[in-house]
């Protein structure tokens, strides 16, 4: 079983994101810029997958060359090689721009599965791994929490809003993943060190046969970017006891607030 | 020429998501700024006499997609079947709610149709005939506006986020022939909660944290049951094993943006508040005065939240006689 992940490395969700000077990106000198936590999932499913029937696990990314970090991270984990399409005009489009890089990078990998997070945690554009496998002609099955693989076919049980739904398809495939698939490993001292030997090859578009005329001009366009609307100041209930105070909070949340 | 609106409407065995009534009201305003007509695709099996619940929004054609292969969501089934109307309609804009079937339709069909698309709007304008929607990212800690450059343009709209509007349109029911195409997706079985309130589609949610101290979520429960709220958490909660994943509210759980939620004994990490502060009302207890959550709280109490939900559960109870 030849499996690729996708990769994004993405601010980690402890860091605060401020608004850049240009008003369209964020401010990264003090980011923190960790693997996607969606993806962890798909890295850890891959390499359970891996010790169970056999093959190899490739990670594959779209980005800068700080990615290189993200990636030596699932090389960590146990993942055995890694990818990076490092190209302006791969950095300069959309997710939907993504995707096309990425299916043009898979084409030539030959994989049984690719496994993607459900969405990234910056963007939640919810996209890239469903439009790669649209892209690839392949099943997809998004926001899985659990994953069996027999006789050339998966069966995932994914979540919707209120349930779950089973569903199956042959590979090749792609699922996404959802918090409760796994518990993902942390990255062994070992494992950090035998990670710094471990291929990572970087490509440009040109090497999976694009051109930046490919990825045309991006269909989606951040024009602005801005915190939400800051809540202005509450109040504290005070009372003698907890009845007080529950009676207090209780009658300004229907009189003041309306809001029961 | 592309002309229109089309409005997918999304259905478990001929029950549709209020985000569905959300998105067709959404579409009939858009329609009214982009010119043209609202067109409603509804796909199910056995579903003609359901479609038929959605006139009241406002659609000038209903399109029944019946067909027994299309009884459960399948990604690609699905996407065939849109994109089939898609060519006979030719809608300017493309309108679907942001669950998590219709992020995945999403999706799929903007990579089918090479069309725009912006997942998880919360507001969407037109700009010289264009639409900028705007969306949260950063799990909620930032919001961007996003222009969609292209045809048809697809949004997917967040749950809870807009309003819906009864009113008057042709309402014409069509059914049409279906043809599922390439299927390579086999459905197996579907297990669903019943009577639990989605926490995106949730009106009250209240959320129990690290202060809640294990779980027995008793008085959390208690209080949600009194106001047909949904019972969230905060991620600590969840890694403790004490409330299951689908109940986590935060960045790398639910963004929710009910109309009143109880945060109790929540500290209020970054993650969580951004995935809840969008919420018209914030309500936070908890015994730590300093606690992060007060900030964004528009009523707080500081103390021991055992002894405060239970009086709260008895005052709504009292109103709500």
């Amino acid at each position: 079983m030849d499996i690729v992940v996708l990769l994004k490395q993405v601010p980690s969700t402890e860091s605060m994101v401020r608004v850049a000077d240009d008003g369209l990106t964020i401010k990264t000198d003090d980011v923190k810029w960790v693997m996607n936590p969606y993806d962890e999932f798909a890295v850890e499913e891959a390499l359970r997958i891996k010790d169970a029937q056999g093959g190899t696990v490739t990670i594959l990314s779209v980005g800068g060359d700080k990615v290189v970090e993200a990636i030596r991270t699932g090389l960590a984990m146990g993942a055995d090689k890694g990818v990076l399409i490092n190209d302006p005009a791969a950095l300069a489009t959309d997710s939907m721009g993504i995707a096309t890089v990425l299916a043009a990078a898979l084409k030539e990998m030959n994989c049984d599965l690719i496994i993607a997070g459900q969405r990234a945690v910056d963007d939640d554009n919810y996209l890239v791994g469903t439009a790669v496998a649209e892209k690839l002609s392949l099943p997809n099955i998004s926001m899985v929490v659990k994953a069996e693989i027999t006789d050339g076919k998966i069966k995932c049980r994914r979540t919707i809003e209120g349930g779950t739904l089973v569903l199956e398809a042959p590979l090749p495939a792609l699922f996404t993943t959802q918090r409760g698939l796994n518990e993902p490993r942390y990255a062994s001292l070992p494992g950090i060190m035998k990670a710094k030997k471990k291929p990572l090859e970087t490509k440009t578009l040109a090497d999976i046969g694009l051109s930046a005329d490919d990825l045309g001009n991006a269909k989606t366009k951040i024009i602005a970017l801005q915190p939400p609307p800051e809540r202005s100041g509450g109040r504290m209930i005070e009372g003698d006891d907890a009845a007080a105070k529950a009676a207090a909070l209780v009658q300004a949340l229907r009189e003041e607030a309306k809001a029961i | 020429m592309s002309q229109g609106v089309l409005a997918i409407a999304e259905q478990i065995d001929g029950v549709f998501r209020k985000v569905t009534f959300e998105a067709i009201s959404e579409g009939k305003r858009l329609a009214e700024s982009l010119g043209g007509p609202l067109t409603v695709v509804v796909m199910g099996a056995g579903i003609e006499a359901a479609a038929g619940e959605l006139a009241v929004y406002g659609p000038d054609k209903i399109i029944v997609a019946d067909d027994a292969a299309l009884a459960d969501y399948l990604t690609d089934a699905y996407t065939n079947v849109v994109a089939d109307v898609v060519a006979q309609q030719s809608p300017a804009a493309i309108v679907l709610g942001a669950s998590s079937i219709g992020k995945d339709l999403a999706a799929r069909l903007a990579a089918r149709l090479d069309a725009p698309v912006a997942m998880d709007c919360t507001a969407l304008r037109v700009d010289n005939g264009a639409i900028v929607a705007t969306r949260p990212v950063y799990g909620g800690k930032l919001l961007a506006e996003v222009a969609l450059n292209g045809t048809p343009q697809i949004v997917a709209i967040r749950p809870n986020a807009m309003a819906i509007s009864e009113t008057t349109g042709a309402g014409v029911v069509e059914k049409v022939a279906v043809n599922v195409g390439d299927v390579k997706l086999t459905f197996v079985e579907k297990a669903l909660e019943t009577g639990k309130i989605e926490l995106t589609e949730a009106d009250v949610i209240v959320s129990g944290g690290r202060g809640m101290g294990g779980s027995d979520y008793t008085v959390v429960e208690e209080l949600a049951a009194a106001l047909n709220a949904a019972v969230g958490a905060s991620r600590s909660a969840v890694d403790e094993g004490w409330r299951p994943h689908a109940d986590q509210v935060g960045q790398t759980g639910k963004t929710v943006a009910p109309n009143l939620y109880i945060a109790c004994g929540i500290s209020g990490a970054i993650q969580h508040l951004a995935g809840m502060s969008s919420s018209k009302t914030i309500v936070a207890i908890n015994k730590d005065e300093d606690a992060p959550i007060f900030a964004k709280a528009d009523y707080g109490i500081v103390g021991d939240l055992f002894e405060i939900i239970p009086q709260i559960t008895a005052e709504v109870k009292k109103l709500k006689g």
